[in-house]
């Protein structure tokens, strides 16, 4: 081969070996699976767009904070949020308490204790298979359990449609996820860490707390804000564990009756809300649908910051 | 001199210390052995209710005109066909967008591009059901199926809510199956170079036929996921207090789930001996089965790919 062909490159080898012809089927099979990429970035944009542009005629009356704290009506010139925004940080922290020490405690039982036994096989199974049930599954969990059977105890003022039982239901949706993510972030510490604190006669609770939890903190953390993430934008297992979608008043009980007492979440709302014939209230629910959203990319920027910030750090 | 059963007994430590060591590791067993709790309670709390529905309700009145549950009319088959056709259309859309964007990200995008796109799907992920369900209804089926195809398209139809659905699916295509693609070493495609083949007869004949299972996998999740999903179809496909039996995708239809989220609104009014309250729970079992069925394939799929390579 001359040296003007090795000097122009690889494209030049090609074609010559391809007698100068097109791979036009190669071209155009190239340009479809690109296209499929663009077409659902082009979905997300538009999505959004809708959905912002949408929101506009709501936030020519109302500034954010006005609609974050005005309380929830069936008249479109004057329904806010609160109850629904209030709920729905509730319903997160409740989730959070509930999912996060059970999960990451079972997922540290099962890296660190379990033996590849049978129980333990069955117990991996049964937590994926959890993971894959649908949201609204765990929505009838709670009726049958946290409303009707616990309603005494969970919210006996409101027939057990109370924050209680929608948080527990949340956190049960939850745990699964918290325990799958947490399982990964563990299986990541490397061995060497461990057999460096057997080798110096730790136990292994002491190997658990001093050495792999605090390596393991980031995924863990990063992996459970996002599941988080996840359980705030469910509606289906709130709508059958009685979520609010009208007027409530929240009134000046305390904590304790609070928690017994009647709830809304955004997307409970969001969904009753979109159902309303009024046109008013299609902007009403972009505007809550972008409120919602920046909620979700505060939760989840939260996750990768969290993350980023250990990473440099270790 | 000690015996070498006294040099155990040393090396054992302390018994206190032992015995904390047993007590925390019995904590963290019951920590996981509540997802097993959670699966009996399910199963438990749906098959009771179930089963009164299912030994009082008349029998024939789950082949009738359609499903109106609140005047008796329990047709369990207006709600099959409703799921399979939303979730058939969902698959439509998933399967070709997840497959194209799954192989472009594997086989052809170039790192940089990869890490690009890649969280721009993970945010699609991340976009809440209900906000699809608005975007069905407010979008796609104004502006994308009115004028595609006239006005048959009723204001809540299945094909929009079946689109949504796919939207939501189409991030768990692509990463469910690029994983599987990635997985395949990459000996199998410099062989293939080496044979002379372009890169789209890497793609086709050999990443692709050795990732299928995993591939299959991802379509069987996405299948399993759409028909769990409840509220696309709540919001986008109407039929709030029953449906009649039909194939229309342009007509307002109903699924097992949205079934669900429509009884449960209005479970208030749930009274009296129509056993609409547990026919509920009937139909959250049958779901629950489904899409139990749905993951155990897809998990022998996903670790057929595991075993091989």
């Amino acid at each position: 081969m001359n040296r003007a062909a090795l000097a122009a490159g690889p494209e030049t080898v090609s074609r010559a070996l391809t007698h100068h012809r097109r791979d036009v089927r190669g071209t155009v099979f190239t340009v479809a699976l690109f296209s499929c990429l663009i077409v659902a970035m082009a979905i997300l944009a538009t999505l959004l767009y809708t959905v912002i542009s949408g929101s506009l005629p709501a936030w020519r009356d109302r500034s954010l904070t006005t609609f974050i704290t005005s309380q929830m009506s069936a008249d479109p010139h004057v329904a806010g949020i609160w109850q629904a925004f209030y709920g729905s940080l509730t319903l997160m922290v409740f989730t959070a308490v509930i999912a996060f020490p059970l999960g990451v405690s079972a997922a540290i039982y099962l890296e660190e204790y379990a033996s590849d036994n049978r129980a333990t096989r069955f117990i991996n199974a049964n937590i994926r298979n959890l993971a894959g049930v649908p949201s609204i599954v765990y929505g009838l969990l709670g009726l049958a359990i946290f409303v009707k059977l616990l309603g005494s105890i969970t919210g006996p003022a409101v027939e057990g449609r109370s924050v209680i039982a929608g948080g527990l239901t949340l956190g049960l949706l939850t745990l699964p996820i918290v325990i799958i993510t947490t399982a990964e972030a563990l299986r990541a510490v490397p061995n060497a860490l461990r057999e460096a604190a057997y080798g110096v006669g730790s136990t292994q609770w002491q190997v658990i707390r001093h050495h792999i939890l605090p390596v393991g903190a980031p995924g863990i953390l990063t992996g459970t804000i996002l599941s988080l993430g996840r359980a705030f934008g469910e509606a289906a297992p709130l709508l059958l564990v009685g979520g609010i979608t009208t007027f409530f008043s929240v009134g000046d009980a305390s904590f304790l009756e609070a928690l017994q007492g009647r709830f809304s979440a955004m997307p409970v709302l969001v969904f009753s809300w979109s159902r309303l014939p009024q046109e008013e209230f299609r902007a009403l629910t972009a505007a809550l649908i972008v409120v919602m959203l920046v909620v979700l990319l505060l939760i989840n920027g939260t996750a990768i910051y969290l993350r980023n910030r250990f990473e440099k750090g270790t | 001199m000690q015996t070498t059963q006294a040099i155990e007994v040393q090396l054992r430590g302390v018994p206190s210390r032992r015995r904390r060591e047993v007590r925390i590791r019995r904590f963290f067993f019951v920590a996981a052995a509540t997802s097993v709790v959670i699966s009996v309670a399910i199963i438990g709390s749906l098959a009771g209710e179930a089963w009164t529905f299912i030994s009082n309700v008349d029998l024939g009145s789950l082949t009738d005109i359609g499903w109106y549950p609140r005047r008796g009319y329990f047709d369990i088959s207006t709600l099959f066909v409703g799921t399979l056709t939303v979730a058939g259309i969902a698959m439509l859309v998933a399967a070709p967008l997840g497959l194209g964007s799954a192989i472009y990200l594997s086989e052809y995008a170039m790192p940089r591009t990869r890490r690009v796109l890649k969280p721009t799907l993970e945010v699609l992920a991340g976009i809440p059901s209900v906000v699809l369900g608005f975007f069905a209804l407010t979008f796609i089926t104004p502006s994308v199926l009115r004028p595609i195809f006239g006005d048959q398209v009723v204001g809540f139809n299945m094909l929009a809510a079946g689109i949504g659905v796919g939207i939501l699916t189409i991030p768990l295509v692509a990463s469910v199956s690029e994983d599987a693609l990635r997985a395949v070493p990459r000996s199998l495609r410099e062989a293939s170079y080496g044979l002379g083949a372009t890169r789209m007869a890497t793609s086709v004949r050999v990443v692709f036929p050795a990732a299928v299972s995993g591939v299959v996998a991802s379509l069987i999740i996405a299948f399993s996921r759409a028909v769990g999903e409840t509220m696309v179809v709540a919001i986008a496909a109407g039929a709030t207090g029953g449906s009649l039996f039909g194939w229309n995708v342009f007509e307002p239809g109903q699924t097992m789930t949205a079934a669900m989220a429509a009884l449960a609104i209005g479970s208030d009014q749930v009274r009296g001996d129509d056993y609409a309250f547990q026919s509920l729970f009937f139909l959250g079992l049958l779901l629950f089965f489904v899409t139990l069925l749905l993951n155990v394939v897809s998990e022998r799929f996903v670790r057929r790919v595991r075993q091989r390579y």
